[in-house]
């Protein structure tokens, strides 16, 4: 993660504060899906939130992302309202779903936010160029999306997440669907294009592995209600597929596992902080 | 290879059986001397169709035309009305009840009264038929491939801050072209069907229902029947171009229920 010297002493990519988030308050189906959420993001940080279906780490995603309103505390993204942060078109967003439109070509597909957005024709084909070509599609700008695999298909959507150069992605299980050895590959990719492009992340993951080779920190959230139970910085070498294999990887595992479980993560492993 | 095979069959078997069937209706014509006015045979109506063939091919044109104005004006119709009851739930109940009721309203009842309305000299009356009938499968149809939209396609355009017209242009409409076609291709042979019945009730004596009742009319059964022959083709000829706009619509795009 970035060290705290490296971290610009300007406002945060995503503040949470005392954040809380009720499904229909006051009635007898009222569901409390977060309660006193508090996370700060920097500039440039991957975060991971991860834990069991009902944690709502979506919901948490979604607070950020002005997809749901919090009922309790604040939100600011890069020190604006999400509402605000969303119209200035702040963030990126990837689904689990590609979520494709699937009569348009996939070169339409990246530069669908960039129409819409009223960026001149020539600059849009460039830019979605440009785009397909780092996530490695720079052939394929002509296929329809049901032409492409699951794998090629959430890459598109990553590039169309990407295309406004946000400063903040946010990503909801992106590869939840794609098998192991594509899940593994998309990761790193993931990290080099996070490296590229400098961007915060928010990643909703079920996968243990997947949230500590990706992120800085990994945020353990706990269902009924859900909350934020342990804040696990992870201190690894550089990302690459050697580090799957790491000693400091595995600890790191190990101590997002213990806190799932609802251990408390005694001794921090060499690499591991717990906050 | 296999394919041509396969194509063969699925032309050749209707082809057979629909020969099988003249020749067996012949047969039965001849066999048991059935009178002309009870069932005209086959080379009967084959005879009148040519000797009637000028006429046929511009009854044909004339009620052809009526359906495909009426067909076209339906469709703009009912897309343009889907599009606002699929903006809000509540535009659409208060819409679709109305659309059910005036697709419930018999032919029969209303071509008289369209006649009356407008001038009987003139196909408009017809065209409104038309335009009535085809309306409401185009319009249920189009409603639904408009409301059926996929969640992550909502929130996506949410979260890029679109409006609620770029959501339409961008997601609904594309999204409903394939559900729209479905519609077209029904109302299609409905609208043919509708155009010539709504000849029955007087007005012009230019197309095909007005030929087939003034034939009928002078007990010169063969000829009517060459142009029911030409109503059949042409009711056939409107189906086949919609399918073919159907699947050219759809092609290359993964079919959603």
């Amino acid at each position: 993660m970035p060290d705290a010297d490296d971290v610009a002493p300007s406002t945060p990519a995503v503040l949470l504060r005392a954040a809380g988030k009720t499904f229909n308050p006051g009635r007898p189906s009222a569901v409390t899906a977060l309660t006193d959420i508090e996370l700060t993001i920097a500039p440039g940080e991957f975060v991971s939130l991860i834990g069991p279906s009902g944690c709502g780490k979506s919901t948490l995603m979604r607070l950020v992302a002005d997809l749901e309103q919090p009922t309790e505390g604040t939100v600011e993204v890069f020190g604006k309202t999400p509402h605000q942060a969303r119209l200035d078109q702040d963030y990126g967003i990837a689904f689990q779903h590609a979520g494709l439109l699937p009569w348009r070509t996939v070169q339409a597909n990246v530069e669908l936010p960039l129409e819409l957005h009223g960026i001149g024709r020539a600059d849009r084909r460039a830019r979605a160029g440009e785009l397909l070509a780092m996530v490695g599609l720079a052939e394929f700008g002509g296929h329809r999306p049901d032409q492409l695999s699951g794998g090629m298909q959430q890459r598109v959507a990553i590039a169309r997440a990407l295309a406004e150069r946000p400063r903040l992605l946010l990503m909801d299980e992106p590869f939840g669907a794609l098998d192991e050895m594509t899940r593994e590959r998309m990761q790193a990719e993931l990290v080099a294009l996070c490296q590229q492009t400098g961007c915060a992340v928010i990643f909703v993951t079920h996968s243990i592995p997947e949230a500590v080779y990706l992120s800085h920190r990994v945020a353990v959230m706990s269902p009924r209600p859900g909350r934020i139970s342990h804040l696990i910085g992870v201190d690894l070498a550089e990302r690459n597929e050697d580090l799957r294999e790491d000693p400091g990887f595995f600890a790191a595992v190990t101590a997002v596992r213990e806190a799932l479980r609802g251990h408390d993560v005694q001794l921090p492993p060499r690499g591991v902080e717990v906050r | 290879m296999n394919r041509a095979g396969a194509l063969g069959r699925r032309i050749g078997a209707p082809v057979v059986f629909g020969v099988a069937f003249l020749l067996g209706w012949q047969a039965f014509v001849d066999v048991r001397h059935i009178p002309g006015y009870l069932l005209p045979s086959p080379s009967a109506i084959g005879t009148q169709l040519s000797e009637n063939l000028a006429d046929v091919v511009s009854a044909t044109a004339a009620s052809g035309t009526n359906a495909l104005v009426g067909l076209v004006a339906g469709v703009l119709l009912a897309v343009g009305v889907a599009v606002i009851a699929a903006r809000a739930p509540f535009i659409e109940q208060l819409l679709s009840p109305l659309a059910t009721a005036v697709s419930a309203m018999p032919i029969v009842a209303l071509a008289p009264v369209l006649a009356t309305m407008f001038s009987a000299t003139s196909d408009l009356p017809r065209r409104i038929v038309v335009v009535i009938v085809v309306f409401f499968p185009v319009f249920v149809n189009t409603v639904r491939g408009l409301t059926r939209i996929d969640p992550v396609h909502a929130e996506l355009m949410r979260s890029y801050a679109a409006g609620s017209w770029d959501l339409t242009r961008v997601v609904r409409l594309p999204g409903a072209v394939p559900y729209l076609f479905t519609g077209v291709r029904v109302a299609s042979s409905l609208a043919v069907i509708s155009a010539v019945v709504a000849e029955y009730f007087g007005g012009l004596q230019n197309g095909l229902g007005s030929r087939i009742t003034s034939a009928a009319s002078n007990t010169a059964y063969a000829r009517a029947w060459a142009y029911v022959v030409a109503a059949i083709l042409l009711g056939l000829l409107f189906y086949l171009a919609a399918l073919g706009a159907e699947r050219a619509a759809t092609r290359g795009r993964a079919v959603r229920h």
